[in-house]
């Protein structure tokens, strides 16, 4: 059944996920909705390992093992982030991502 | 050990000794006596390559080690002196342990103070005794530096602003010389081999003449930048006027002739070809350099500009003098380079201890100066005609030997450059003694100048030392000239060789 | 106190040396063929220059330098007893005595230099010894302003020496008296060939040795530190500004005589010139100066340009080179009475502390020795026989006569001018108005008085030294013919000068502001020494400090620096139109990031398949 469906299907469902993930990141303000576009972004490339270890070399698993490394990182990835932004909107009482630009030369 | 390691060893011994210190008085006697130290080493290395020579070794370079550092790049700690670098050490000796003394009531931060002083002497020594041209310049670098921040900390006026242009400029110094030592690198095995940043094996084989004749003027003008080599003098003015009183005498009296030293020793030892060819092109900033430092000097207020263009017009000289290409001449470069390093470290001494006394160094805000203070003020006599040339002080000597040497080169270019060299000893006496008239003679300018105690004993220390050496190289020349002039005769086989 | 007597013991022991040595030199030792020969003590290896050029450090004692050595040394020793009374309870006694010390030092090692460096060196250090003795009193400006004017128009003049001497050097190869003097002078063959613009070579290093000559003998136009280093202490100018040190460059002349006379006859020529020129412009202006000191300084550049005339017009041996006998002559009769004057001016402004001839009058009453010392020093400056100048000043003038007659001329009227000034000075000070004193003058003690008979003897009798047994041009003795005719020419001329002083001075009257008026412009402006001070402030002051040096100055700081400047300040405009990229927009980071990777992507994927 999985195997009758072609690969570049798959592959259009993981790019659409990542370039909507991009365009998320590029274009949302609100920096706990620039998260979940890095989360998509991430769990698209995840998918793509998935699919492309399945197609290309079925008898390995390397593809697989690096999806589960990527989502046990992304959940760390969450909780860092998370506790950034949390601070953040301690010293800036936003988290606007254009309001924090106190780095900048 | 040999004799020549513990004058690196030393004073980094001395750094960290001084990084333990805890009040004042134990830093700077730590300096004191480390310096000292250093200063007996220089001595008798000095007699020990005398000595060396007398019993008939001809090597170029004596006392000779060599630890690999780097092998891969066939860089090593390589270390030797010949007769030029002797007398540099020696100099170099003399102004550090003077220079020690005239910083002795250093106020604040006086442990950072001293071991940045004793890191640039580090690099100067390093510089003086190493001939592996990676090592040298990498002791160069050790020498630059630590001036940033001694004038940047402890200057006065515009500290912050002399400080970076001072640095900027001699780091541009020291990209050229490095684009020119690697230039010099890779083609140092034209025939193929093992390349070396070894002078004396550089020396043994020709680089080829495109190589020289595009790594020559950049090594030459990136040391003549140190030597204040014009247009690239400006650092020179500001830098000096900010350093504090040690700082200056080391840079003018030392710093400066790492520069050419270099010239000679990087720059025409190894490149001869392109120096024959573009002494001419170079002849012209250094002649400029010449007159122009001395006419620029006359019309100065401040006492230590004054200083620092006498320094341009002075150190131009050394230049101008490599350039002529001959052995009398670049004999008088080489004693020009320890003569003007004894008296210009003495001016800023002294000039460090009246500014302490009158907190101006505006010479029309003072007068009559010799009265209350006659030792510091006769000191300033006799350094004042050292720096016009008097006969018995050191300037007469290698100004002799220069213009002497300069005038044996008989085409007309080089001698109206000569003459005009010569008429800078009149441009010279008119700038020292319009200083000396000002400052020192006279009636008391200010009421308060009344007050103005003479030199405790630690500045007449450092100023005795000082003129005793002056004086010393001034009236028995003749050792000192014949250590350099047998030192020379490679490089002047090397020069012949290749016209 | 004992720095004093330390120095003159200590000069008294050499006096006697010298003294020695000249006996030795002119009796014992005597003559080898007719003349006396060149030894030379010893000479060693001071600093080598070039395989051949080498600056040695010696004794050369002929005919002229032991001459020297006496003059020298007798007139240092006077100097130095004067002093103890002169200079007593002054503030730096001992610095006085430290540096006159330096200063005998430094002419005896000029005087038996054997290589004409050597003679430079010691030449710089009579330079520097004479600024530190002019600027003695140091808080006085005017006694600064002279010595640094002193020290910067010698050293101008003394660029002209070295410079001469590097040619000279660079092209015989040696610094050798003994080898350039040598009258076959194989050395020189070469130079004399080589011309440029006209004149050989050798001419023209000649000429600027000679400029270094004139420089430290105050010839015209480099006269005029002379005149203001009378601000020095009295004892110094009879010293180094009358008797020794300014007659240096005469004595450099005639060190250098052969190669003068032989091989450059040009430079002879235009030292004749100067020599005459001098003297003449000097004497004008002794006529119509006020301070003693200054009288006496004209008169001295007055004098020392006869010597050099009498150089100038002299050749090279036999009866031709009795000029250069005259010189020598003079300048030794010179020393001696000169020195005097000066020391009996020093008694006269020790007695009544101003150097103004208006302050003083009638002061034989007070001072008999001095009156009487200076009257004969006068006499014998003015030529009147039989006293020492006599005899010198006729043989110049007999030399003048038998090579250039219109020199004698000039020199014979300079004569006349001569007697004037001197007695205008001694009726004025010593006879003239009655001048009521504040403190009245008395005679100065022994240790003052002393110098002045000794020295007034040398003064009265040198003139009977037979002096062309000891020194001639080519070493061969020459007798000086006396030449009546001349003789009594140039003494009537002095009585002439004489008498019209006395007219005018001796008593009070109004005439000598008539015959002033009569030359108003011509008086005035030797008055104010022909405006050559103002010309010289001009050159220094407008051209060299406002014309050059400041304007150089601001080039320095404005253009030079201002490039340096500016490099950096674009460096700094560069990086602040830069930083604007660096905006803090995170997003903005990570667009250009993606796009980055979009353009990346697409080039591969283009060129790569």
């Amino acid at each position: 059944m999985i195997s009758n469906i072609p690969a570049l299907h798959f592959l259009i469902v993981g790019s659409l996920m990542f370039f909507i993930g991009v365009y998320g990141f590029l274009t949302r303000k609100n920096i706990i909705a620039m998260l979940l576009s890095a989360e998509l972004m991430i769990n698209a490339v995840a998918f793509n390992f998935a699919i492309l270890n399945r197609y290309v070399f079925p008898v390995h698993l390397e593809g697989y093992f690096f999806s589960l490394f990527i989502i046990a990182v992304a959940a760390a990835d969450a909780a860092v982030a998370i506790a950034i932004i949390i601070n953040i909107y301690r010293n800036f009482d936003t988290i606007e991502v254009e309001e924090v630009d106190d780095m900048k030369y | 050990m040999g004799l020549l390691l513990p004058l690196i060893i030393v004073p980094v011994l001395t750094v960290i000794v001084i990084a333990f210190t805890r009040t004042q008085h134990q830093t700077r006697m730590t300096a004191a006596i480390g310096m000292g130290i250093q200063l007996l080493l220089s001595v008798n290395l000095v007699i020990q390559y005398l000595l060396e020579r007398k019993t008939g070794n001809k090597a170029e370079m004596l006392f000779r080690k060599s630890w690999v550092w780097f092998d891969s790049l066939n860089i090593k700690l390589d270390i030797g002196v010949d007769g030029i670098s002797v007398a540099m050490i020696l100099l170099t000796g003399i102004v550090v342990f003077a220079g020690v003394f005239a910083s002795w009531k250093v106020k604040n931060l006086s442990k950072e103070f001293f071991i940045s002083l004793i890191l640039l002497a580090t690099g100067v020594f390093g510089f003086f005794i190493t001939i592996d041209l990676f090592v040298l310049f990498l002791f160069y670098e050790m020498a630059v530096i630590p001036m940033y921040l001694l004038i940047g900390i402890w200057g006065t006026g515009p500290k912050e602003y002399s400080a970076m242009k001072l640095t900027l400029m001699l780091m541009a110094g020291s990209a050229l010389i490095l684009v020119g030592i690697l230039g010099i690198y890779f083609n140092s095995a034209p025939d193929g081999g093992a390349l070396t940043y070894n002078l004396l094996e550089i020396a043994k084989i020709n680089i080829p003449l495109p190589a020289q004749r595009m790594f020559f003027p950049l090594t030459f003008a990136g040391f003549g930048v140190l030597s204040a080599l014009f247009p690239f003098h400006t650092w020179s003015p500001d830098g000096h006027a900010s350093a504090p009183t040690a700082v200056s005498m080391l840079h003018a009296g030392v710093l400066m002739k790492l520069g050419g030293y270099g010239c000679l020793r990087v720059a025409m030892f190894l490149m001869p070809q392109a120096a024959h060819e573009m002494a001419i092109i170079f002849l012209v900033p250094t002649g400029i350099s010449v007159i122009y430092g001395a006419f620029v000097a006359v019309s100065q207020k401040d006492l230590k500009y004054i200083n620092a263009y006498s320094s341009v017009s002075h150190v131009g000289l050394i230049l101008f003098a490599l350039l002529m290409l001959n052995k009398t001449a670049i004999t008088g470069a080489v004693l020009q380079m320890v003569s003007h390093g004894l008296m210009t470290a003495l001016f800023f001494a002294l000039i460090g201890m009246i500014y302490g006394r009158t907190h101006t160094r505006m010479i029309d805000k003072m007068g009559g100066l010799l009265k209350v203070m006659p030792f510091l003020g006769a000191a300033y006599i006799i350094a004042g005609f050292a720096s016009l040339g008097l006969p018995g002080l050191s300037g007469f000597v290698a100004e002799m030997n220069i213009f002497v040497g300069a005038f044996q080169v008989s085409d007309t270019f080089h001698r109206v450059l000569t003459i005009l060299a010569v008429s800078s000893i009149v441009v010279t006496a008119v700038y020292v003694l319009r200083v000396v008239a000002r400052l020192l003679l006279g009636p008391i300018e200010k009421a308060e100048y009344e007050m103005i105690e003479d030199g405790h004993w630690y500045e007449k220390f450092s100023t005795g030392l000082l003129i005793v050496a002056i004086a010393g190289m001034g009236m028995i020349p003749l050792w000192l000239t014949d250590m350099i002039r047998d030192s020379l005769d490679p490089i002047m086989t090397k020069l012949a060789s290749s016209i | 106190m004992v720095s004093g007597i330390i120095g003159t013991l200590v000069l008294g022991t050499i006096t006697v040396l010298s003294y020695f040595t000249a006996w030795q030199y002119f009796f014992t030792d005597g003559k080898v063929d007719g003349a006396y020969r060149a030894i030379t003590g010893f000479n060693h290896v001071w600093l080598t220059l070039t395989e051949s050029l080498h600056i040695d450090l010696g004794v050369l004692l002929d005919p002229i330098s032991v001459m020297m050595l006496l003059v020298v040394s007798t007139i240092s020793l006077m100097v130095h007893i004067y002093s103890l009374g002169y200079m007593k309870g002054e503030d730096g006694f001992y610095r006085y005595y430290a540096f006159l010390s330096l200063f005998t030092f430094s002419m005896l090692g000029l005087v038996v230099a054997t290589n004409i460096f050597q003679m430079y060196i010691f030449w710089e250090l009579v330079g520097a010894s004479s600024y530190l003795l002019i600027g003695f009193y140091y808080k006085k400006p005017s006694a600064v302003a002279a010595s640094k004017k002193a020290f910067i128009v010698t050293r101008f003049a003394d660029l002209g020496f070295l410079i001469g001497i590097l040619i000279l050097s660079f092209f015989t190869g040696t610094f050798d008296f003994a080898a350039l003097t040598n009258p076959s002078g194989q050395v020189l063959g070469s130079i004399a060939g080589t011309s440029f613009i006209g004149l050989s070579v050798l001419s023209w290093s000649m000429i600027l040795i000679f400029m270094g000559g004139a420089g430290k003998s105050a010839m015209f136009p480099l006269h005029i530190w002379l005149p203001d280093a009378m601000e020095g202490p009295t004892p110094v100018s009879a010293l180094i500004h009358a008797a020794t040190m300014v007659v240096a460059g005469v004595y450099l002349v005639a060190r250098m005589f052969p190669v003068y006379a032989i091989w450059a006859p040009e430079s002879l020529a235009i030292i004749a010139f100067v020599g005459a020129f001098t003297s003449l412009f000097a004497a004008v202006i002794a006529c119509t100066q006020t301070d003693i000191k200054r009288i006496l300084a004209y008169s001295t550049i007055s004098q020392i340009g006869y010597m050099m005339l009498a150089l100038g017009v002299a050749g090279y041996g036999g009866e031709a080179g009795s000029g250069f006998t005259a010189s020598m002559f003079h300048l030794t009769t010179h020393a001696m009475f000169k020195a005097l004057l000066f020391l009996g001016a020093g008694s006269i402004i020790h007695a009544v502390h101003s150097n103004e001839m208006g302050d003083m009058g009638s002061l034989r009453k007070y001072m008999p020795v001095t009156a009487i010392t200076f009257l004969i020093a006068c006499l014998s400056i003015s030529g009147i026989p039989p006293f020492a100048g006599f005899f010198s000043k006729d043989e110049i003038l007999a030399a003048a006569y038998t090579s250039q007659p219109i020199y004698f001329w000039v020199e014979w009227f300079v004569a006349g001018l001569t007697a004037f000034y001197m007695f205008r000075l001694y009726f004025g000070v010593f006879w003239g108005k009655k001048t009521e004193y504040k403190h009245k003058p008395k005679e100065a003690p022994l240790s003052m008085t002393i110098p002045l008979i000794v020295l007034a003897i040398g003064a009265a009798a040198a003139g009977f030294i037979p002096f062309g047994d000891f020194v001639s041009s080519d070493g061969l003795a020459h007798e000086a013919s006396f030449h009546w005719n001349i003789a009594s020419l140039s003494i009537l001329i002095a009585l002439a000068g004489l008498a019209l002083a006395a007219w005018l001075y001796l008593r009070e009257s109004s005439r000598p502001e008539k015959v002033a008026a009569g030359f108003k412009g011509f008086y005035t402006a030797a008055y104010h020494k022909f405006y050559f001070d103002e010309l010289y402030l001009f050159i220094t002051k407008k051209i060299v400090f406002e014309l050059i040096s400041q304007p150089l100055a601001w080039f320095d700081r404005h253009i030079v620096d201002g490039f340096m400047n500016l490099i950096g300040r674009m460096i700094y405009r560069f990086a602040v139109a830069v930083k604007r990229f660096q905006s803090g927009q995170m997003q903005q980071y990570a667009f250009v990031f993606v796009s980055g990777v979009v353009v990346l992507a697409l080039i591969i994927l283009i060129w790569w398949t």
